[in-house]
């Protein structure tokens, strides 16, 4: 009852370095969502700031928002979220409309994502006509769409089996490392975030607990 | 986001929830239908009054009298100016002077009298009037058979089609009964004979009041039959016959008022009950009225008369219009609902869209859009609807008048304005009501959106 304050994110300071591979952990509440919010525009902090670049999140203002999170951030979430009276084609070809690119290099543009995520054949169909890993091919591919430096993705196996989650896990590590695109993952799945990611922070109750570096994926790497 | 990619994201949604957002249009539809038939049967009612009085050609002629002419003077205007006795006679000078006037194309006397034809042996009674030949272009000789008079003093005829359908020997009580054409084909070219009586002044010199009556017969050919309608507002005398003006000038035929004019008439010109003026332009009637009142006599124009007429043309308009609105307001709160209903169910989807980089205005535009889309949609059909239920009451009133014995009359007019005004109308209305819901939408939370399910 009553108003009482719940600090999701509290006293949270961190760094991320343009093409770090960074994995959120935490239990559920643990404030690891709102922080991912937080980095996407989609929230704004009470209080502190944001620094993306150059820019202050905290800063800027509701167009200038809509504006970083269409050309700035990708993002995929648990769930998917495609528009389900659109098709494949039309849900990647989305962002575009918003960036206002003329019609004719849409298609072509979201195809070629489409085909990057390696869903070339199933342009026409609608999301519900494809299986969950698949669906969240078309999710990433939209995120690409407009050729952020970051992706954001919340809990993205997190509605798929283990052997899609890994297929999709794949796909975004490689785009890490062939775009050097900016990675921050927000899961629950320790075992998933130390085979993808550079770094793992930590966060409960709001508050970063520990932030590290994953050794297993850096003497991974080293092997390589 | 670009106008056509909301237009076609808007139209995409709205076949979504096909049903709701048809019944939506449909009250619109109502609505615009509503404001056409109501607008359309007060436009038709105008149109109905003045084409009677358009059909008299009287719309741009000012008719000036004389101050002494004392038939009228319980009118308003007779109070003001010099005294009845002083004012200044209606005469050649008095012609030239109101020929003058800036507006004023010509000025004729208004010449009719009642004189008996004969046309193949038999004798009709009639008013036979002078027409000057600008009045050729009036309206009110607009499908008329044959041709105009040929020159000045040609001695040829216009007959009313009423008259000429006398001379024929066929009786309609109905002036819509009779085809111009069917009148004019037996008739055109035949000649008919006026016997009239001429006023003969006596010799020049000190008895220069006298004058005889002298009766005389005049060969006229029937060049034309025309429309003019005899119940038209032509003062009291509305004559079926007529006769080029000079013609009638020369013929120096004795007037009905004459014998009472006579009295203080002190020379041998002749002095006019009334003179017609033919003015440039309906608009011009005003100031030329203004004008001529200044010169001390009297005038009257059809737009004076109509003018209490258009206002409350005005009036019944502006009600029909209020009454024909609401129906479109009721739609309007259809609109609010269904967009209010639409952003509660695609709250996740506009949680989506803001993810991925809609701005504000692109969700607004997107709610704006929909609710034009209704309103363009829900006008055009209103638009035909309200066009199907004019025609329909203006059967039945048709239906209704014929049973009554009267004449068949449109009621009812769509005019090109009134679609177009209609349209944008409930254009403006439905994004009047897309207002709120789309400002809704655009505030809308993203993180709270998203969580929706």
């Amino acid at each position: 009852m009553g108003s009482a304050t719940i600090r999701a994110v509290d006293g949270a300071s961190l760094q991320i370095k343009s093409g770090e591979f960074v994995a959120l952990l935490g239990a559920s509440g643990s404030g690891k969502s709102s922080l991912l919010n937080l980095l996407a525009g989609l929230d704004s902090p009470t209080s502190g700031s944001v620094a993306v670049g150059d820019q202050d999140l905290a800063k800027l203002s509701r167009d200038q928002l809509a504006r970083y999170r269409r050309y700035t951030v990708g993002m995929v979430f648990q769930s998917f979220n495609l528009v389900p009276s659109m098709t494949v084609l039309e849900n990647v070809e989305l962002p575009l409309r918003f960036a206002e690119v003329e019609r004719s290099k849409r298609r072509a543009m979201a195809a070629q994502s489409l085909e990057q995520v390696g869903l070339a054949g199933r342009l026409r169909h609608r999301p519900i006509e494809l299986s969950g890993g698949e669906q969240q091919r078309v999710a990433i591919a939209r995120a690409l769409i407009n050729r952020p430096s970051i992706l954001l993705a919340d809990e993205p196996t997190g509605n798929l089996d283990s052997h899609t989650g890994t297929e999709v896990m794949d796909l975004i590590g490689n785009l890490n490392e062939t775009l050097e695109m900016t990675v921050v993952l927000v899961t629950h799945e320790r075992d998933l975030a130390e085979k993808y990611a550079n770094r793992l922070i930590s966060l409960a109750d709001g508050k970063v607990i520990s932030d590290q570096i994953n050794a297993a994926k850096a003497v991974a790497r080293g092997e390589s | 986001m670009k106008l056509y990619d909301s237009v076609e994201l808007a139209a995409r949604n709205l076949r979504e929830s096909l049903l709701r957002n048809s019944l939506t249009t449909l009250g619109i539809s109502v609505g615009v239908a509503s404001l056409v038939a109501m607008l359309s049967l007060g436009i038709g009612l105008q149109q109905m009054a003045s084409r009677r009085l358009q059909r008299a050609g009287l719309f741009d002629t000012v008719v000036v009298s004389s101050r002494r002419d004392l038939r009228s003077f319980n009118r308003e205007q007779e109070t003001e100016g010099p005294a009845p006795a002083q004012s200044p006679e209606l005469d050649e000078n008095a012609r030239a002077k109101i020929t003058a006037v800036r507006g004023v194309i010509e000025a004729y006397p208004d010449l009719r009298f009642i004189a008996e034809l004969r046309f193949e042996d038999k004798p009709h009674l009639t008013m036979i009037a002078g027409l000057p030949l600008s009045s050729k272009n009036s309206d009110g000789f607009e499908g008329m058979q044959g041709n105009f008079f040929s020159g000045d003093t040609a001695h040829e005829v216009i007959l009313q089609k009423m008259f000429a359908a006398e001379l024929l020997g066929k009786n309609a009580r109905n002036p819509d009964d009779i085809s111009v054409r069917d009148v004019a084909q037996p008739l055109l070219g035949k000649q008919m004979v006026l016997r009239y009586a001429e006023r003969e002044s006596g010799g020049a010199g000190e008895d220069s009041t006298s004058y005889s009556v002298l009766s005389r017969e005049l060969p006229l050919t029937i060049v034309g039959v025309a429309d003019l309608d005899p119940d038209s507002m032509r003062g009291n005398f509305r004559a079926r016959l007529f006769i080029p003006q000079k013609l009638m000038e020369g013929m120096h035929a004795m007037q009905a008022y004459e014998t009472r004019d006579s009295a203080h008439a002190t020379s041998n010109e002749p002095v006019y009950s009334t003179l017609v003026a033919r003015v440039s332009g309906a608009g011009k009637v005003d100031s030329v009225e203004q004008a001529i009142k200044k010169l001390g006599f009297n005038t009257f124009s059809i737009l004076d008369a109509t003018k209490s007429l258009r206002r409350f043309f005005a009036i019944l308009d502006l009600f029909l219009g209020i009454f024909g609105s609401l129906a479109l307001t009721v739609a309007s709160i259809g609109i609010i609902n269904t967009l209010v209903m639409a952003i509660l169910e695609r709250r996740r989807e506009i949680g989506i869209m803001k993810a991925i980089g809609a701005s504000d205005a692109d969700v607004r535009g997107l709610f704006f859009a929909e609710a034009g889309a209704m309103g363009i949609l829900g006008g055009a059909f209103g638009v035909i609807m309200g066009w199907v239920i004019g025609r329909a009451i203006n059967f039945g009133t048709n239906v209704y008048l014929v049973r009554q014995g009267f004449s068949r009359e449109n009621i009812w007019a769509v005019p090109l304005w009134l679609v177009g005004a209609a349209l944008a109308f409930s254009f403006i209305v439905s994004l009047i009501s897309g207002l709120y819901p789309a400002s809704r939408a655009a505030k809308l939370d993203p993180v709270q959106a998203l969580r929706y399910e």
